[in-house]
């Protein structure tokens, strides 16, 4: 037996396989947008023919960071802002595991923002799914990085003075190789663009606007949608950068105002994944890294062998 | 002039190849069968600046660096001329002269290197030559390198004149050479030494040498081995194939050394965004069933203390390196301290569990480097090496026999898919990572992509099935849990000699210390008993858990101690008293926090000055803080 046999093992996968059997079950407040992302989730991982046990669900902290406690796989709720570079490690680690990260507007796009833009310029291979509320949900309400400007809270009592990041193209610039927005309320869409994502041989950022009803009532979430892949109304190809990069500014320019633009909006299949670059040039094995250790055959080097000649 | 020893000093700038050429010349010495120890001097300046790195050799085994020195080679500082006329850094070029004079001894030589350096620039000099009776050669060493190569070359010429002058013979540096150099660059390298060392033989009388080189014999091959190098061939023999960093000094050595090996191992190295990062990567690959490490310095080790705590919870094997150096904030960059040990002992909140270790010799650092990997990965705990600046670039030589070890690729107590399907790892099904309560805490893990292993790693607390749970009762089984593998490490390391004695059994008075002092403490030791004082020195290479009975036990048979650190705020005395609760009558504090380290002289007059005399001290450089009662 493989010491990873869960990896790579051909079966159907029932979507009530990821859902834990005994407590907890999701605390979300009721009518959150957070439940479509579990809820589509659990469709797409079957659809890409992944197992629990062959998936890694590294998250942040948050009402997203609950995301690991519903959905049953293999997890890492790690802390604030910390997921990337968790997962990122991991899929260096162990390639055959799929690696998905998870985390909020906050906690991905704030306090995370450094290993958001580095994670994306590096173009690991793994999904990352950032829930956008424009809200801080699990601290009760505070304005976040994607607040529009002039958002009232209590940490902010005289309306936001930032003009709010700009996910998309934040992300396209700084090297994502998928760049795609999805919404809550519109699950099929959700479940298409996440097994797209996770087929994505490259960082593919997903901004997943989740409905906030307890602390966001007025925010944008409630407009209808528009996929840009379906409508006819945008005739854009996703694998041109510039035309991406066009409709990106368009929708963020007007995401307070309008109508919301969601769908794929950049996809490279040209760009090889970090792992590929750093096999390529030798600084990453072929096998996986993990392998080895559950391998009681393997001869482990030693430093005598290899350096003693140095120091003599 | 002590004929016993060679304490050699290069001084020259930052970038003209001082730290190159000091290598190769102890690594000569080492060869011929001598016991050497390097102890380096350096600015935060990559051209340019005052810098110098000292050799000492000796017959007997040399365990730091000396009092003062015995041969000054002055090269000119190649960047200290400023062309601009306002030079803001002032005028350098006198220094490599001027700024050792200090500590050289009486009796010593000095070769400068005439073609750069202007003696009537050093206030006094003719006058200091003759009250200290130093031997002064000036040779152009610039226009000797000029003509028969590039003036960069001037190094070696002074190489040249040095084994004139000494008697050491050019074979033992010209042979390193031919090994270390390319082509291109040997031949004349190797004239330009030739021609420096026939050129000193004619000029002046050497037969009978200023200072001589002793003979020296070792018994067995010998390793010419920084701290750095030590922790990384420790961490590579216990199978860590993964890095993550940021580069910080002193840290950056340690990093290079792996980032450079790992791929050639099939491992991996990551140069990421910060050190967050880099202790979150280490935390990934690890939580995947790989043995991984990070590291950085005091400043950027402050940012780890988030993942710290997370490793700690979830249990994730975890090895971070502390390479201090002189804070607060970036401190001084290039210069050690050994002030991050509250630091590393208490960062991160909660009641948040470590084991720390402090190698106090090149050795050691290679055992504490093994000993931190099985510790981590056997335990699941986060553990942390600190040492220091000092130790992290001296050279020195070691056995060779020392680091002739088997390999240990062992990840610990993670099972396998065959143990994951059986009880008791899985109830109902699923598999309870954090449940099996052992005695010494660790319960086994699996790892993602074991079948029948799944589970939820959280940094909130959680009861045995992994998820988060607030419970009073899980909570306090869990705590309780956590913190009893610290008991069993403690048990454990009762048994690894990390606690290193010396001097006579049966001394009147103790000295404690941690860390890269171990060596100079020592050889302050040897004296004080030659002198006839009577003491004994305990070296303390485990910080947490402390081991207090150990401790206990030395303080017991002293009449009083002498606490010998490289801060100012008496932190490892702090620790001590805090772990024992009691003998603080008996411990007074020797410290030093101007950025050089102790030298053997000085602990030996503060030692007598403090607990034989009871007296102050006259200087400045080192200060007392005296017993504090219990």
């Amino acid at each position: 037996m493989s010491a990873f046999s869960a990896i790579g093992e051909e079966r159907e996968v029932d979507r009530n396989e990821y859902t834990p059997e005994i407590e907890p079950q999701p605390t979300w407040c009721p009518g959150c947008g957070d439940f479509g992302v579990l809820k589509s989730l659990k469709g797409a991982l079957p659809e890409v023919g992944r197992t629990p046990e062959e998936t890694l669900l590294v998250t942040g902290i948050g009402c997203s960071g609950k995301l690991n406690s519903y959905l049953d796989s293999y997890g890492f709720h790690t802390i604030h802002g910390r997921s990337l570079p968790v997962a990122r490690a991991a899929k260096l680690a162990n390639p055959d595991v799929e690696v998905i990260a998870a985390g909020g507007d906050g906690d991905g796009y704030g306090i995370g923002g450094n290993h958001f833009m580095h994670t994306a310029r590096e173009n690991h291979d793994m999904t990352y799914i950032v829930f956008n509320n424009e809200i801080f949900g699990l601290t009760k309400g505070q304005t976040s990085p994607t607040s529009p400007k002039g958002h009232k809270s209590k940490t902010q009592p005289h309306g936001s003075a930032k003009t709010p990041i700009r996910p998309l193209s934040l992300s396209l610039t700084s090297g994502a190789s998928f760049v795609a927005r999805t919404a809550a309320v519109n699950p099929n869409q959700a479940q298409r663009i996440l097994k797209e994502a996770m087929e994505h041989d490259g960082f593919a950022h997903i901004d997943f606007l989740t409905q906030c009803p307890t602390w966001n009532k007025d925010a944008k979430q409630y407009v209808p949608y528009t996929d840009i892949n379906e409508s006819e109304d945008y005739d854009f190809d996703p694998t041109n950068r510039a035309e991406a990069q066009e409709l990106m500014r368009e929708t963020e320019d007007k995401l307070y105002e309008g109508e919301v633009l969601t769908g794929v909006y950049y996809r490279d299949e040209e760009r090889p994944s970090y792992q590929e670059e750093k096999q390529q040039i030798g600084e990453m094995p072929d096998e996986p890294l993990a392998e080895r250790y559950f391998d009681d055959d393997y001869e482990w080097e030693r430093s005598y062998d290899r350096f003693i000649d140095n120091h003599k | 002039m002590s004929a016993d020893e060679l304490i050699w000093r290069i001084a020259g700038g930052s970038g003209d190849g001082i730290a190159s050429t000091s290598q190769n010349f102890a690594k000569a010495l080492m060869r011929s069968g001598l016991h050497v120890f390097t102890h380096r001097h350096y600015p935060s300046r990559i051209r340019g600046g005052h810098t110098y790195v000292e050799v000492r050799a000796s017959a007997d085994p040399v365990k730091s660096r000396g009092d003062g020195y015995n041969f000054l080679l002055a090269l000119g500082d190649s960047f200290a001329r400023n062309p601009q006329e306002e030079a803001y850094y002032g005028n350098e070029e006198a220094k490599p002269l001027a700024e050792n004079l200090d500590e050289l001894r009486e009796g010593g030589v000095i070769v400068y290197d005439s073609g750069l350096l202007d003696p009537s620039e050093v206030p006094n000099f003719d006058e200091r030559v003759e009250e200290n009776n130093w031997h002064v050669y000036d040779i152009d060493l610039r226009s000797l390198a000029r003509e028969q190569g590039r003036e960069v070359m001037r190094n070696t010429a002074g190489v040249g004149v040095t084994c004139a002058i000494t008697g050491i013979p050019l074979e033992a540096i010209e042979e390193l050479m031919r090994d270390a150099m390319p082509e291109k660059i040997l031949e004349p390298n190797v004239e330009i030494m030739e021609t420096a060392y026939d050129l000193v033989h004619e000029e002046y009388d050497v037969d009978a040498p200023d200072v001589s080189v002793p003979t020296g014999d070792h018994d067995e091959d010998q390793l010419l081995m920084s701290g750095s190098d030590a922790i990384a061939y420790g961490a590579i023999d216990e199978g860590c194939r993964f890095i993550a960093g940021y580069p910080m000094t002193p840290w950056t050595e340690v990093f290079t050394i792996m980032s450079q090996n790992l791929p050639e191992l099939g491992g991996i190295s990551e140069q990421v965004e910060d050190e967050i990062a880099a202790a979150a990567l280490a935390i990934g690959a690890s939580h995947m069933g790989v043995k991984a490490m990070s590291g950085s310095s005091g400043g950027g080790f402050a940012l780890m203390g988030e993942p710290l705590g997370l490793a700690e919870m979830t249990e994730t094997p975890l090895v971070l390196i502390e390479a201090m150096r002189a804070g607060p904030s970036t401190g001084m960059p290039t210069k050690p301290e050994q002030a991050d040990l509250e630091h590393v002992l208490y960062t991160s909140q909660g009641d948040s569990q470590r084991v720390v270790l402090a190698p106090g010799t090149v050795a050691e650092a290679y055992e504490a480097s093994r000993r931190a990997f099985q510790l981590a990965y056997e335990y699941q705990i986060p553990t942390m090496i600190i040492y220091d600046q000092k130790l992290s670039g001296e050279l020195t030589n070691v056995p060779a026999s020392h680091f002739d070890r088997e390999p240990n690729g062992d990840i610990g107590m993670t099972l396998t898919e065959e143990e994951l399907a059986d009880q008791p790892h899985t109830a109902d099904g699923k598999f309870h990572r954090f449940q099996h309560d052992g005695e010494d805490g660790v319960s086994p893990r699996s790892v993602p992509g074991q079948k029948g292993g799944r589970f939820l790693a959280t940094g909130n607390e959680h009861n045995p099935a992994g998820h988060i749970e607030e419970d009073p009762d899980n909570r306090v089984a869990q705590m309780n849990r956590r913190q009893r593998k610290l008991d069993a490490i403690r048990a454990d390391l009762d048994d690894d000699g990390l606690l290193i004695e010396y001097g006579p059994e049966d001394a009147e008075y103790g000295i404690l210390t941690f860390g890269s002092q171990q060596g100079t403490v020592e050889e302050a030791v040897d004296r004080l008993n030659e002198n006839g004082t009577s003491v004994k020195a305990l070296t303390v290479a485990e910080l947490a858990p402390y081991p207090v009975e150990t401790v206990r036990a030395f303080l017991d048979s002293v009449e009083e101690a002498l606490v010998v650190e490289m801060n100012a705020s008496a932190q490892f005395r702090g620790l001590t008293q805090k772990e024992l609760g009691t003998h603080g009558e008996l411990l007074s504090s020797l410290l030093k926090y101007n950025g050089n380290p102790f030298e053997p002289a000085e602990i030996v007059e503060g030692f007598t000055t403090k607990i034989v005399d009871d007296g102050e001290l006259p200087g400045n450089e080192t200060k007392f803080v005296p017993a504090a009662g219990d």
